[in-house]
């Protein structure tokens, strides 16, 4: 088996790839927390890239309820098939149709598995899934099977906090939390993105940009892909560097809240 | 030493369960962990798990390996154990059995040794693109790697930096955390209009052979009332935003079946207030009429005054009961209650504080101090 090393378009720190390697040889799930814009999506294709694996994502909304990335059983299509379609309708393991984790759970290799956004669900969410990801194996009553993962699939978890995830979960987690990237760091995203920027607009933009980054009582921070942005808006403006510290021009792309504009203006 | 660092982070208030420690044992047998760097990370990712615990996690961590004793002859040690691990990735790929926890311990101890040489005497270290000896399947073919920190920092030197310190529980709470927090405080029950559920009436029906079958269902409501009494005014004056941040959170959260909000100064007294400004008031004994034992209370203050604020008169000379005894009527009520403190935890030692935090629960108000109180309105009722 080989090691996440990170990839050519995803920069990651030692912490991360450390982490991210923990996960894999442990079989446990990788909890990722981080400000928005710290990349935690773009992650797990990252790591099945440079896994050599395929990624499949389970997008989580409010409604989204575990069982539907385990399978559904399809009892609508049954019905129809019962009274106007043709084969055979005894055989439920026709209407079993595996989500994204037990199509994980069955495939022939090792696969990785994102799933999106976990907080967005209801809070039970994370306790109905305990068992399935502990074990790596789930139960369909309606076929009295249960399904074993054949490779336990590398499952990468995001949340942005909007609900507090439960202790029982956690535990079966090792934990990342991706920090903001320092200037050092963002030079290598932003190079990664907007190659070929002149150092000195780089300088003026980063001075401004974190020292908004520190200023008290913003409701929204700007993140990374506000920053690029407002890079890229920079660049085709033709603004020069020295513009960007005296004006702030375009302070929109950066701040979308009317409140953290007057904080910017108040504060500068 | 590895017990070192479980005492410590014990002591740093982190309960790590047996679960977890024994993935970290895993983690270690299994080879993640072949310098202290790595050591770091691994005991990390698997025992933490919230990025508000980083900060404590360093301390612990530094504390457990700041300063670990070194072997004198190091260089003879680190040329025998590099030849008998060449030789192992000749022999066999892989399997080196760690018998016992203490052999573990002993072989880790030589790999700090190793990576304190490293960066102490600048060494050339052999160990990149190497075949580790240690860890079992998986790992085996793939060597040691060496963290690739350019400037040589030892793993506890990252540790001291406390760069995490910004994300400990006692960071600044933004109307964001406030209402993360407070949406714990749900219990839902069925009692809204009855509505007819389209989606569980199709699953039902279909089951059913096709016969129809409806699938009725009240609307969830959350149950919870939630009543929010704030201190105003004059000590509590630095702490303005922070309490009205944890006002506008509850007030926007609109997830509770009722929501109020009073003022009064040091402790309640005869009345309360409604806006402090215009006046507006209620008195105290009608409020505590409205509440029942359905009701979760949130206290806000700083609880410290002169003594007599609190315990003689009812405060600015009006007849009735002290403040203690409000906030005692107000408990016996309602016994899922809390009182929130925005000053630090060592500023407690105080008479009036100690008096009120034996009548309502205190927490302070912090990340971590207000997940511990939602946890406690949430199990008390």
């Amino acid at each position: 088996m080989s090691s996440f090393e990170g990839s050519a378009r995803y920069i990651a720190d030692d912490g991360l790839l450390a982490d991210v390697n923990a996960a894999v040889v442990l079989g446990r799930p990788l909890l990722v927390k981080g400000e928005p814009g710290t990349g935690k999506t773009v992650l797990a294709a990252a790591v099945a890239e440079s896994l050599g694996m395929s990624v499949s994502t389970w997008s989580i909304k409010s409604t989204t309820k575990a069982v539907e990335g385990l399978y559904t059983y399809d009892v609508v299509q049954r019905l129809n098939d019962a009274r106007f379609g043709e084969g055979d309708v005894r055989d439920i393991r026709r209407y079993i149709r595996f989500g994204v984790l037990g199509k994980a759970f069955v495939a022939a290799e090792r696969t990785v598995v994102l799933i999106d956004e976990i907080d967005k669900a209801d809070l039970e969410f994370p306790n109905d899934l305990l068992r399935e990801l502990d074990e790596m194996a789930f139960h369909i009553p309606e076929l009295d099977e249960t399904v074993r993962a054949v490779h336990r699939p590398v499952v990468i978890i995001t949340s942005n906090a909007e609900k507090e995830l439960p202790d029982a979960f956690l535990r079966r987690c090792v934990f990342h939390y991706i920090a903001f990237p320092d200037r050092e760091r963002m030079k290598k995203i932003v190079e990664v993105h907007l190659p070929g920027l002149p150092e000195k607009l780089l300088e003026a933009a980063f001075s401004r940009f974190y020292g908004l980054r520190r200023l008290d009582g913003l409701r929204k921070r700007p993140s990374t892909s506000e920053l690029l942005d407002w890079l890229n808006v920079l660049v085709r403006a033709g603004i020069p560097p020295e513009e960007v510290m005296a004006k702030f021009p375009f302070p929109g792309v950066l701040l979308k809240q009317e409140a953290d504009l007057d904080v910017a203006k108040i504060r500068r | 030493m590895l017990l070192n660092l479980l005492f410590n982070l014990r002591n740093q208030g982190l309960k790590v369960g047996s679960g977890e420690w024994l993935a970290f044992l895993r983690g270690l047998e299994l080879g993640l962990a072949v310098s202290l760097h790595q050591l770091y990370y691994l005991a990390r990712t698997v025992l933490v798990h919230t990025e508000a615990h980083y900060d404590a996690f360093d301390v612990a961590f530094k504390a457990a390996f700041d300063g670990v004793e070194l072997p004198a002859s190091l260089k003879d040690e680190l040329t025998a154990w590099l030849a008998e691990a060449r030789q192992l990735e000749e022999g066999r790929m892989g399997h080196h059995d760690f018998a016992s926890l203490k052999a573990m311990r002993k072989e880790l101890e030589k790999r700090l040794a190793e990576q304190k040489e490293r960066h102490d005497g600048g060494n050339h270290w052999v160990g990149t693109g190497g075949t580790s000896p240690f860890g079992n399947s998986g790992r085996a073919d793939q060597g040691i790697r060496i963290g690739g920190e350019g400037g040589g920092r030892t793993a506890v030197a990252v540790a001291g930096e406390r760069r995490w310190a910004g994300y400990r529980t006692d960071v600044q709470l933004d109307v964001r955390d406030f209402k993360v927090a407070l949406s714990m405080l749900r219990r839902f029950g069925r009692e809204g209009a009855e509505q007819l559920d389209i989606d569980g009436t199709i699953e039902k029906t279909a089951k059913n052979a096709g016969e129809i079958e409806l699938d009725i269902k009240r609307e969830r409501i959350n149950r919870v009332r939630l009543v929010l009494l704030m201190d105003t005014g004059g000590s509590m004056e630095p702490n303005a935003a922070l309490v009205s941040r944890l006002f506008t959170a509850a007030k926007a959260l609109k997830t509770f079946k009722t929501f109020e909000a009073w003022h009064f100064h040091n402790a309640p007294y005869q009345w309360l207030y409604s806006d402090y400004r215009t006046f507006q008031r209620k008195p105290t004994a009608q409020v505590l009429d409205g509440l029942t034992a359905q009701h979760r209370v949130v206290w806000v203050g700083d609880a410290s005054m002169a003594p007599w604020e609190l315990f003689q008169g009812a405060g600015w000379g009006e007849p009735g009961p002290t403040g203690l005894q409000w906030l005692q009527r107000f408990s016996q009520r309602c016994p899922a209650s809390i009182w929130l403190n925005p000053d630090p935890e060592r500023y407690w030692d105080h008479p009036t504080v100690r008096a009120i935090g034996a009548t309502v629960p205190m927490f302070p108000l912090t990340v971590d101090g207000l997940r511990r109180g939602m946890q406690r309105l949430r199990t008390a009722s």
